[in-house]
């Protein structure tokens, strides 16, 4: 029991951390100034919400077979394949969370415009010094949120996890595939526990998104 | 030359700059025209905020010509925006440091100078959200003054704020015109202000800017138009005629 909620920890907390610093600079080129092909990267980014988690899963896993054209790339260095390994979940929760990382975190570069990064210019700061001291702490209810949506969206992802991860216990089996799995075998008792946690920390993960959402009185200008 | 020499030229949207200029090397210069005639586009293409052909010299130094661009954080310019724009994330004394730290100039215009002259001790370690307009634009000029500038650009640092945080902040902007010792561009298009705190005056009109001319200063022209009334009412109450 305490080996599938620490693989499901594990899983989300490594997928939000590597997402926040992908989806990062993902983020700042989309709030960028407005360009028509602009969006259709945005879409693309976005994608993830609204396919169903058997698709995203099959072209996954198609992705990471050992005859792809991607895993090709990486026979040199060893790596045949990641389906069924736990380096192909992460890599798979990635791209099923990606909309949940873009999304907050542009939107707060967007609502602080390019004002304060002008301002930075003008005292002499370089660009990038400018985005670590001035973007990024002002940014950074954008990247809680964002923090919070990935963690928990892991946690909650189901179909692409079955799919590419096969539910192998110690290695790919999270606690949603054990509910299923509890649920299939009639052990009521053991599912109850195991949803009933799921249940408390959804709570409070929402719960966290909403305070943060209410700290209006900290002007993002 | 230790002033300013600048030529800028480009279409931006459906505006079109044509500007040629020269500064001083010391005292203000208002820039002066109606809004729509490229005053803040003038600005921001000196600071390297926006890029258009052209050329600009700066005491001796090239910012910009046929084959060089400087970008805005490699220009000492020192830029005071409409709306002070401060960091919101950062302390007032560590918005007045964010350029001081970021600069290899020699320190001419020092830290405790600084505040002494605008007034700024009293709000060191306060947070920037609860400052007044007038407040938070001396914050943003004593910013801009210790990232150590070879020019000071002010894009209307007054006309956000009220009559009262205008009166409360017009002392220190004299004080700073008098130990300026570096040329300063300050758009405005208040006569009273202009007639104040500026030395020359430059008017743009439709991307153009014309020839400077030397404000004329006389007893009343430096008055807001409100304190001339007032003179006017208390010469009328003492028995004095108007002309007629």
């Amino acid at each position: 029991m305490s080996e599938v909620v620490w693989t499901t920890l594990r899983l989300a907390g490594l997928t939000t951390v590597l997402l926040l610093i992908l989806a990062t600079p993902i983020a700042w080129w989309l709030a960028g100034r407005r360009a028509w092909w602009r969006e259709v990267v945005a879409a693309v980014t976005t994608l993830p919400i609204i396919l169903p988690p058997s698709v995203l899963g099959f072209y996954l896993l198609i992705a990471i077979a050992p005859q792809s054209p991607l895993m090709g790339l990486l026979h040199p260095f060893g790596l045949r394949t990641l389906a069924f390994t736990f380096q192909g979940l992460v890599i798979g929760s990635m791209v099923y969370s990606l909309p949940f990382a873009v999304q907050p975190i542009r939107g707060a570069f967007e609502a602080m415009g390019p004002r304060p990064m002008e301002v930075a210019a003008t005292l002499r700061a370089t660009p990038i010094d400018a985005f670590f001291t001035i973007a990024l702490p002002l940014s950074r209810r954008g990247f809680a949120t964002a923090a919070i949506l990935v963690f928990a969206h892991t946690i909650g992802e189901f179909g692409v996890v079955l799919m590419i991860g096969g539910g192998i216990p110690g290695k790919t089996e999270v606690i949603s595939v054990r509910i299923y799995q509890l649920v299939e075998s009639l052990q009521y008792g053991q599912a109850h526990r195991l949803a009933a946690g799921v249940v408390a920390f959804s709570f409070a993960a929402l719960l966290a998104l909403l305070l943060i959402g209410r700290q209006t009185d900290e002007a993002v200008l | 030359m230790n002033g300013v020499v600048g030529r800028f030229s480009g279409a931006l949207g459906g505006f079109r700059l044509d500007a040629e200029f020269a500064l001083e090397p010391t005292g203000v210069t208002a820039l002066s025209g109606p809004s729509g005639s490229g005053k803040t586009t003038l600005l921001r293409c000196i600071a390297g905020l926006t890029r258009l052909k052209g050329g600009l010299r700066v005491a001796g130094a090239v910012w910009q010509d046929e084959q060089t661009f400087l970008p805005p954080h490699r220009r000492a310019v020192g830029v005071v925006f409409q709306d002070a724009s401060l960091l919101a994330h950062l302390s007032v004394r560590a918005n007045l440091n964010y350029g001081a730290k970021r600069t290899s100039a020699k320190a001419d215009i020092g830290f405790d100078d600084t505040v002494e002259l605008l007034g700024l001790g009293p709000l060191l370690t306060r947070s920037t959200l609860n400052l007044s307009g007038g407040e938070r634009q001396r914050v943003a000029l004593g910013r801009a003054l210790l990232s150590q500038p070879r020019l000071l650009l002010m894009d209307e640092p007054l006309s956000s704020l009220d009559a009262a945080s205008k009166a409360e902040i017009l002392p220190y902007l004299d004080r700073l015109h008098r130990a300026l010792a570096i040329p300063a561009l300050y758009i405005s298009h208040d006569d009273a202000e202009i007639a104040r705190l500026a030395d020359r005056v430059l008017v743009m009109e439709a991307g153009r800017v014309h020839p400077a001319k030397a404000v004329k200063r006389d007893a009343l022209s430096a008055l807001s138009s409100r304190e001339r009334d007032g003179l006017a009412l208390a010469a009328l109450q003492a028995g004095l005629r108007p002309l007629s």
